[in-house]
This record gives C-alpha cells, sequence and structure tokens, in this order.
C-alpha cells in the first residue's frame, strides 16, 4: 500500500495514541502490583512507579496466612468450578433439547426465554423469592444463581443446530440414547464454544461480589471478592486489623501497611485470571463474535 | 431435556416477575405476600414526591447519556485506529492489553482507582503535581462535581479493548477491493475511514447504539456502588445515586421493599419503551432493526 505525507501523519498519531492508552490500561495494573511487592513503610513515604524499592513477599505471606482470607479463597473456588460446570451441563442440555426438529411448543419454549432477557422482577422480588426458598446464606445460593444462561443457551443452540444430522443418526444405530448421543457425541465436538462460554461463565462467578454480599450474611462463606469490598474499602488500619486475625495485627507493627495489604490481596484476586487469559484469547475473541452476532 | 432448565427459568425468573405486585402492597418478608394489603400506587407516587426523586433522575439520565456518549463510539474510534495499523505484533500486544480490564472485578478496578487517584502518593495526583497542573494534591474522589467524569473514565477504560472486538471483525468483513478501488481514485486513508469503513460497519453500529439506547436507565450498579463505598462516602452521593443504587438502598439495607420495588419497575418500564422507541427509528431510517 502506498503512503502519501498525510497518511504518515495519520500513522504518527494513531501509533502515539495507541501507546498512550496501553501505557494507561497496563499501568495501574503494574503500579499495583509493584507495591504488593514492596514493603509497606517504604510505599507510604512516596515515590514507587515502575519497580520495587525494597523488595518483599511479606505482603503476600500475610495474605494467605490470614484465616479469613484464605478461606474465602477456597469459597470463589469451589464456587467457580462447580458453578461453571453445572451451568455449563444444564445450559448445553437445555440448548440440545431445544435444537431438535420436531418439539412440540418449541417456539414458545424460546419465547419464555427470551423474554426474560428484557424483562426481569427485580432486585427485590428475586431476593424475597430466595429468601422465602430458604437458600437464602447457603453455598447451594452461590452455585444455582445463575444456573441457566439464556445468552449461553441461545449461542449453544445456534451451534447444535448446525451439526450435521447425520452424525447422530449413526450413534442412534449404534445404539445410543438421548443422554449418549448429548454426552458422546455432541459435546466431544463442541469444544471451542464449550470453552469460550466456560471461560466467560467462570470469570462472572469468580469476579461476581454482590449476589454473595446480598444473599450471603455468614462469614465462612463469603467469597473472595466480597471480602475484598470489606478490605478495599476498610479506609482505616484500625477496622482492618480489627477484620483481619492476631498473626496480621502483629505484622502490621512491622512493616506492613493497609495499602500493601489491600495491593497484595487485589493481586490474588486478578492473578488466576491474568495468567489463564492470553492462552483463551484466541477463543474468547470468536465467542464475543458468536455471541455478538445473534443479538 | 429441557425440563430441568426450564422449570428453573420459571422459578426464578417468573416467580420475581409475578412477585412485582408487592409494588401495590405493603409487603412485609415475614407477613408474607397473600397477607399484606393492597395499597394501589401510593408507592409510586411516594417514589416521585420523595425530594431525592429529581436528583435521581437527573444522576440516571445524565450518567447513563454521558456513557452513551462518550463510551459508545470509543470502541469504534479504537477499531478504526487499530485497523490503521499494519505491524502485526504492535496490534496485537495493544489489543491483549487493552482487553484485559473487562476481565477483572469492579472490586479491584475500584480498587485500582483509588489507588491511582489517592491523595498522598496517587500517581495522578503526583503528574499534575509535576507538570505544575495542580499545586496540591486533590482528593478527586471527595468532589461530587468530579464523580461523573471519574465514573465514565473509568468505565470507557475498562471496556474500550473488549467492545472494539466486535467492530474489528465488522472491519474485517469488509472488501479489500473497495479500498483499493479507492485509493485509485486517490482518496487518503484518512478519506477511506470515512468513505468506505464507517458506512461499511454502520449496521452493526445501529444494533449496538438500540441496545445501548434501551440500558439508558442502566446508569450503572457495581462501578457506582463500589466507588462511592469508600471513606468520602455520603459527599458524592447528590451526584452518584441512581435507580439502581437507590433501590438497593431503600430495599436491601432499609428493607422498604415494596418501595424499592415500585422505583425499579418504574425503571424497567420506561427501558422497555425506550428500546422500542429506538427500535422504531432505527427501522424507520431503514438501516438496521433489532426485530
Amino acid at each position: 500500500m502506498k503512503f502519501n505525507f498525510s497518511d504518515k501523519v495519520m500513522q504518527t498519531i494513531i501509533y502515539c495514541l495507541l501507546i498512550v492508552l496501553a501505557f494507561l490500561t497496563f499501568y495501574p495494573f503494574w503500579n499495583s502490583l509493584v507495591i504488593s511487592f514492596n514493603t509497606g513503610s517504604d510505599t507510604s513515604t512516596g515515590g514507587i512507579t515502575f519497580w520495587p524499592r525494597s523488595f518483599t513477599l511479606e505482603n503476600y505471606e500475610i495474605v494467605f496466612k490470614e484465616k479469613r482470607i484464605f478461606n474465602a479463597y477456597l469459597v470463589t473456588i469451589a464456587r467457580t468450578v462447580i458453578g461453571t460446570l453445572v451451568s455449563m451441563f444444564f445450559t448445553a442440555l437445555f440448548a440440545y433439547g431445544l435444537s431438535k426438529k420436531g418439539i412440540v411448543f418449541k417456539k414458545g419454549y424460546m419465547i419464555i426465554c427470551i423474554v426474560t432477557m428484557y424483562f426481569s422482577g427485580g432486585l427485590i422480588p428475586y431476593f424475597v423469592l430466595v429468601y422465602n426458598l430458604n437458600l437464602y446464606n447457603t453455598f447451594t445460593f452461590l452455585i444455582i444463581h445463575g444456573l441457566v444462561n439464556v445468552y449461553n443457551m441461545i449461542i449453544f443452540r445456534t451451534f447444535f443446530q448446525e451439526l450435521p444430522d447425520g452424525l447422530e443418526e449413526s450413534a442412534r444405530i449404534d445404539g445410543c440414547s438421548n443422554f449418549g448421543v448429548f454426552f458422546r457425541i455432541v459435546l466431544p465436538i463442541s469444544g471451542p464454544v464449550v470453552a469460550t462460554l466456560a471461560l466467560f461463565t467462570a470469570v462472572g462467578l469468580w469476579n461476581d461480589w454482590f449476589t454473595p454480599a446480598v444473599f450471603i450474611s455468614n462469614q465462612d462463606l463469603i467469597p473472595l471478592q466480597t471480602l475484598l469490598v470489606q478490605i478495599v474499602n476498610a479506609g482505616q488500619t484500625a477496622t482492618l486489623i480489627a477484620n483481619l486475625n492476631t498473626y496480621a495485627a502483629s505484622a502490621v507493627q512491622n512493616s506492613v501497611t493497609v495499602k500493601a495489604l489491600q495491593m497484595a490481596t487485589m493481586m490474588v484476586a486478578t492473578l488466576p485470571i491474568l495468567f489463564v487469559y492470553p492462552f483463551l484469547q484466541k477463543y474468547f475473541v470468536k465467542g464475543a463474535l458468536v455471541g455478538s452476532l445473534k443479538e | 431435556m429441557i425440563l430441568p432448565s426450564l422449570a428453573f427459568i420459571i422459578v426464578f425468573s417468573y416467580i420475581p416477575m409475578w412477585g412485582v405486585l408487592i409494588a401495590f402492597k405493603e409487603y412485609n418478608l415475614f407477613t408474607g405476600f397473600g397477607a399484606s394489603p393492597w395499597v394501589g400506587f401510593d408507592h409510586f407516587r411516594m417514589f416521585f414526591d420523595s425530594p431525592e426523586f429529581w436528583n435521581i433522575m437527573r444522576n440516571t439520565l445524565a450518567i447513563s447519556l454521558l456513557k452513551l456518549l462518550i463510551g459508545f463510539p470509543a470502541p469504534i474510534f479504537l477499531a478504526l485506529m487499530l485497523n490503521e495499523v499494519r505491524n502485526m505484533a504492535f496490534k496485537r500486544i495493544v489489543q491483549t492489553v487493552t482487553y484485559i480490564p473487562h476481565f477483572i472485578s469492579w472490586v479491584v478496578v475500584s480498587g485500582l482507582v483509588f489507588s491511582m487517584l489517592a491523595v498522598d502518593n496517587g500517581p495522578v495526583n503526583g503528574v499534575m503535581q509535576k507538570f505544575s497542573l495542580i499545586e496540591n494534591p486533590i482528593n478527586w474522589l471527595s468532589v461530587p462535581e468530579y464523580f461523573w467524569g471519574i465514573l465514565v473514565s473509568v468505565g470507557v477504560w475498562k471496556e474500550i479493548g473488549f467492545g472494539s472486538i466486535v467492530y474489528m471483525a465488522a472491519i474485517a468483513g469488509i472488501n479489500p477491493e473497495l479500498y483499493e478501488a479507492a485509493a485509485m481514485d486517490g482518496a487518503n486513508r484518512f478519506k477511506q475511514i470515512f468513505l468506505i469503513t464507517i458506512p461499511s460497519i454502520s449496521p452493526v453500529i445501529i444494533i449496538f447504539l438500540i441496545l445501548g439506547v434501551g440500558n439508558i436507565l442502566n446508569a450503572g450498579f457495581e462501578d457506582i456502588i463500589l466507588m462511592t463505598k469508600n471513606l468520602s462516602n455520603g459527599i458524592v452521593m447528590p451526584y452518584a445515586e441512581v435507580i439502581d443504587t437507590y433501590v438497593y438502598q431503600m430495599g436491601i439495607n432499609n428493607q422498604r421493599y415494596s418501595y424499592a420495588t415500585a422505583a425499579g419497575l418504574f425503571k424497567s418500564i420506561i427501558s422497555v419503551m425506550l428500546l422500542f422507541i429506538a427500535n422504531g427509528i432505527a427501522r424507520r431510517l431503514g438501516k438496521a432493526s433489532l426485530w
């Protein structure tokens, strides 16, 4: 392609803008990471920008030894893993059922689902329902909240509909039942779709702080993000120390500060995603497109 | 095969829809639904007459309009810019970096915001002082007038990269011969963007715009709650309270279930109306529509 002078000026401007944008996106994470590796008392003298000045792992030690944070981490992992599996299973099964030809009242089922994407009872009636079903304050609720995702269901269904019919027929001739076809044939060849939707579901569950904040009051069931809200918002050292257990309290007398702990906890809550994400990027770009085209 | 999930949807989506009736009742969690007396539109009237009503409406509309005005075109700009980049490695790096915030929870993002804007040793204050833009550090998050700006900027920061994926794909689908022909006719890159790229992706833009208009009363919830929950709490609320946060405050924190449901119902009705109006206009313009 040929470039004249004005094109070159435009190219330069665009490259500069993109560099600035990438920097602005990346820097807050980097800065927090650096602070989390710096001794707290040193950080509070200011001037930490790109590299830790006095490197330490102390902040992370405290975060992982702190019982509540560790427990919250386990809850988060359990919720994310179980929740994703269960949600994928029910959503895919539902989509598979609806993708079959000759289901009575099929259109009606679809309408029932799509309506829920635009109308909802809102927070309060939902809260009342959960309360009345005795699901308030249960781990079960953390799993089944958002069990069937209509949006994902539609993506699954579109994919299943495009599978060749012959594939199933041959499986049936070999004696597969409905469920056999689903588990042995359909799911294994749906790898990329399952991976993308599972990633989105898992990220959603991992990052969800609000559902537990409203529906869970038992501190032992609080996931990491919800606990993190309390830690990030604890503006004063006293509140935080009161929240943490004695180990942290004694450590604060050394060189650890609230800010250092906040940053370390934030990183602990974020790093798993940052690690998996580059590997999954090529899937989710496709997945995001499938999703948007079916609006 | 569809039964378990269908049952789930009916229980968890349709029963709450029926539950909006508590907006017309004097509901109490302990007396239950049937025993609560009907009160008609009392809660709606109370909401409209409440001293906060106009404030909340102003904030809701202002914040969501700002988000639409700035947050909506931002990913399109990014996609257009990325499309001009010829260096593939550079393009990949920028894309990878800008997608990241989409996957980070609002809790962490709000933590990053607090840290970046901090009064003592916050990088934003630091840089601005260095360039003598300000003399003393500003406590950004406790000035009500700044709240909208911060909220909208953070929203753009979080979603600009991920939002650009769709537009990038739309651009990738444009026939390259169009560009060659335009270049032949002497159009420079800038003209090509306006005469080919933008018109070619306009159906996608319109569909997303319609969806955005339907969302106009969803000014935000998680972001606002988390960014106002810090130490300077109450100060920015006159600029930060929107319908959704109000429903949460009243319903969950103050247990005024019926009142909060009425406010929430008011919002959904207006949203659906806006969605229909936007779609109608788009269809009249004859470009693209949702249905």
